[in-house]
């Protein structure tokens, strides 16, 4: 028995920062903001006792550059905020990306543009799988959809971001932030990680290693770039993950990420009892997008109904998976309130053919 | 409750301060411990004392897709705001469980749900301590829906209160008691 | 012969790319003497800027991270946090430290992070091309205060060493120049002493050194030398605001 196989009822942003505990980060910086702040609030209790350190930052700017100097030491550090704040994490991302450092950024959205509201949203779709700073880099995103996918896929995307030395973002919303679910603690597959060679430890022994993203001679920069590209596109082949739910038999394919997943699953089972063949298809990695199985799915199925809370941004990588000649449908809700099961389900019967 | 197909939702909502997440949050534990699939979702935000507070929690024993309910199968109303909010919501044939200390029975007027009345602060101030009017509530509302075993509602307040609370859990299993007991005996509903 | 003036170990052997008369070759030169007097130079991490400044890694002989304009401070501070058991250092110019990245270096000296900052104050943005900086002087012209700075447009140059000062989590704080040998003595002491406060884990320490800056105040490198003398030091006095002698404890 491992000390934590008990189910427990804890809230997703609880779950986050158990698992930031069990993957072995033991440094968080953060500053306050709605609907995230149990995170901070329970690593600020748990982490001091374990020896960590836990700093209430004067700004989500200092938050994410604390976490660049502490990861930029070989440990695994973190932050966590809601969509305003992470606008303002986005210098400190792209500098992560271009010194090829590791980071663990929770982002418990919000809605926008501007200060918007506390409520559930997926508005930050594009910010999150472009990049969302300056320059040419992604950040692996992981788009959790119940309670323990919250714990996993932390535990998960500290290791792609060691893996890969780039930022991780686990992308929730105010929705799996705030909701109870059942959860166990369990440790996930242990990924092989090759050591940090690369860490700022103090020069003893070895030559004085240097972190950066300045390159000014000829040529440099571009090959970092290209470089960069490779990591991503080896991503690409290795890290895809999605849920494929009822897609064998279906005549449309409804592609909903998060908590907008969730309702629409609930949605293919009422579809179902009324004899509509309907299936879902989950990216849980938003980026590297599971293009090449939307695609292969869509060899087989024509016609896709795309759900979001927002008026269209996932939208753009589903048509651009897909095939040719298929058709992709989307269905947005932009924030206030998630669609009932039996709303998507009005909205399948559209498209169902 | 053993149905393979088993599905309930409900809606606890009063004044912030008057206890009603914990209410929200022990039963949707005690339905984890019990083996079912749970979910609760606080309000969030702009919560403070004396504020709006409720929580919708969802039973099933398949796995859950939206946490959000437009229309509940009931809710309990700890406060007359939570009566006008949530009691038009429920569905027809549904369950409103109104704390009757706060909220005269005429406000609870409709005909096609059961209407349940139950004075909660005044019991609770009867058995020595007005602060337990949630428990009893909460006692008498699982009498009624019989959603969870009282034994896991027991078991699950260690879990749920805070350690610092653990101490008072002997007068919360008490007063659990104490609703479900006024539930048994006022088992038909008064003013349907 | 003996050898009586050396290269430090820890500044490695090529020329600095600063211009002729630019001090910071010496503040570089004073931070990589105190750290071969304490022989920390294998457990020192540096934390360079945006700026003139950011080209530490070419010079010293240490692990280095570059941070983002003006985070210099929450880096470090993000680095020792990670290692106690490290001597962390920035070295931020002035438009770094006292503009753009004022709200991290107000809040890790309150915090009293067991940094030290070294803040290359030369009153102008040099690798820009000589814009106004928080700390140019009133009546001073640059290429963004083509008519000299006026307070009723551009506010007052910030004396940062006496904000910090004023903060009950600084340990330290000091501000020197290096325009004359005595200057320099001082300059030299002072530094030592930060690295020295942060060592003996006192807590936050910080350096003003005022810097020439000839190439963007359009002078010859001894005007400029002159002018940190006749109009810096008058407006930005040196001498050691604070010392902590032993650190806060419960």
């Amino acid at each position: 028995m491992e000390p934590h196989s008990e189910k427990i009822l804890v809230k997703g942003n609880e779950a986050i920062a158990m698992a930031a505990i069990d993957s072995g980060c033991l440094l968080y910086f953060g500053y306050p903001i709605t609907p995230q702040n149990d995170i901070p609030e329970y690593l600020s209790k748990h982490l001091p006792p374990l020896g960590g350190e836990f700093i209430q930052a004067e700004s989500e700017i200092a938050s994410i550059n604390l976490l660049l100097g502490a990861s930029a030491t070989g440990a695994r550090a973190m932050t966590s905020s809601s969509s305003p704040g992470i606008s303002l994490m986005q210098e400190g991302i792209s500098y992560l990306a271009g010194s090829e450092l590791p980071g663990l950024i929770v982002n418990i959205s919000r809605s926008g543009p501007g200060l918007g509201g506390i409520s559930p949203s997926q508005g930050d779709y594009f910010q999150a799988t472009r990049g969302g700073g300056h320059g040419d880099y992604r950040t692996i995103v992981l788009a959790p959809s119940s309670i323990q996918e919250m714990y996993d896929l932390t535990c998960l995307a500290f290791d792609l971001a060691d893996k890969y030395r780039n930022p991780a973002v686990i992308l929730g919303d105010a929705l799996i932030g705030q909701m109870k679910e059942p959860l166990v603690r369990r440790s996930g597959a242990k990924i092989n990680l090759p050591p940090k060679e690369w860490a700022l430890t103090g020069a003893d022994g070895r030559k004085p290693n240097r972190l950066k993203s300045l390159y000014l001679e000829e040529g440099e920069l571009s090959e970092q770039n290209w470089k960069l590209h490779q990591k991503y596109e080896r991503m690409k082949k290795e890290e895809v993950r999605f849920e494929s739910v009822c897609t064998e038999d279906a005549k449309l394919v409804l592609v909903a990420f998060g908590s907008m997943a969730r309702v629409s699953k609930t949605s293919v089972e009422l579809a179902r009892e009324e004899g509509l063949k309907v299936g879902l298809f989950r990216p849980i990695t938003l980026f590297p997008f599971p293009e090449k199985p939307l695609y292969d799915l869509s060899k087989r199925v024509t016609r896709f109904l795309t759900l979001e809370l927002n008026t269209g941004q996932m939208l753009e990588d589903v048509k651009l998976s897909v095939a040719r000649d298929a058709q992709v449908y989307f269905y947005g809700r932009p924030p206030g309130s998630l669609p009932s099961p039996e709303e998507v389900l009005e909205e399948i019967k559209k498209y169902y053919q | 409750m053993s149905d393979d197909r088993f599905y309930y939702d409900f809606i606890v909502a009063g004044f912030g301060g008057q206890g009603v997440l914990i209410i929200g949050n022990l039963l949707a534990y005690a339905a984890m411990k019990e083996g079912k699939c749970v979910t609760y979702l606080p309000v969030y935000g702009v919560e403070m004392r004396g504020g709006t507070a409720n929580c919708t929690v969802v039973i099933s024993s398949r796995q859950i897709g939206s946490p959000v309910v437009g229309r509940p199968h009931a809710a309990l109303v700890m406060n007359l705001p939570s009566l006008i909010k949530y009691g038009p919501l429920i569905l027809p044939d549904g369950l409103l469980f109104v704390n009757s200390s706060l909220i005269e029975p005429k406000e609870a007027c409709r005909k096609d749900i059961e209407n349940f009345f139950i004075p909660v602060n005044e019991i609770a101030i009867d058995h020595g301590n007005p602060k337990l009017a949630n428990m009893i509530a909460l006692g008498a509302f699982n009498q009624k829906t019989k959603l969870v075993q009282m034994t896991s509602l027991f078991e699950s307040l260690e879990k749920v209160l805070d350690e610092r609370y653990h101490h008072l859990i002997p007068s919360n299993i008490e007063a659990i008691e104490i609703g479900a007991e006024f539930a048994r005996k006022n088992i038909s509903p008064p003013a349907r | 012969m003996e050898l009586v003036f050396k290269r430090p170990e820890c500044l490695i052997d090529i020329p600095f790319h600063f211009c002729p008369g630019c001090h910071h070759g010496i503040a570089h030169r004073l931070v990589a003497e105190a750290i071969d007097y304490f022989r920390i130079r294998e457990k020192t991490i540096g934390v360079a800027s945006v700026g003139c400044s950011v080209f530490m890694y070419d010079y010293f002989n240490i692990d280095v991270l570059e941070a983002p304009h003006g985070r210099a401070s929450a880096v470090a501070s993000g680095v020792k946090r990670a290692r106690k058991d490290r001597i962390v250092f920035t070295y931020q110019g002035d438009g770094d430290l006292a503009a753009i990245g004022i709200a991290e270096s107000i809040h890790t000296a309150n915090r009293g992070e067991k940094i030290t900052i070294i803040f290359a104050n030369n009153g102008i943005y040099g690798m820009t091309g000589g814009q106004m900086a928080p700390t140019t002087l009133l009546g001073q012209k640059t290429s963004t205060s083509p008519y000299g700075r006026d307070f009723t447009y551009d506010g007052y140059p910030i004396r940062m060493a006496e904000m910090l000062a004023t903060l009950e989590g600084s340990a330290f704080v000091a501000r020197v120049a290096v325009n004359n040998p005595a200057n320099l003595m001082k300059a030299k002491r002072a530094i030592r002493k930060a690295f020295q406060m942060q060592i003996e884990e006192i807590g936050f320490s910080f350096v003003e050194v005022l810097l020439a800056c000839p190439t963007n105040w359009g002078m010859t490198a001894l005007e400029a030398n002159k002018r940190v003398g006749e109009e810096m030091i008058p407006y930005f006095p040196l001498g050691i605001l604070k010392e902590r002698k032993m650190a806060d404890s419960l």
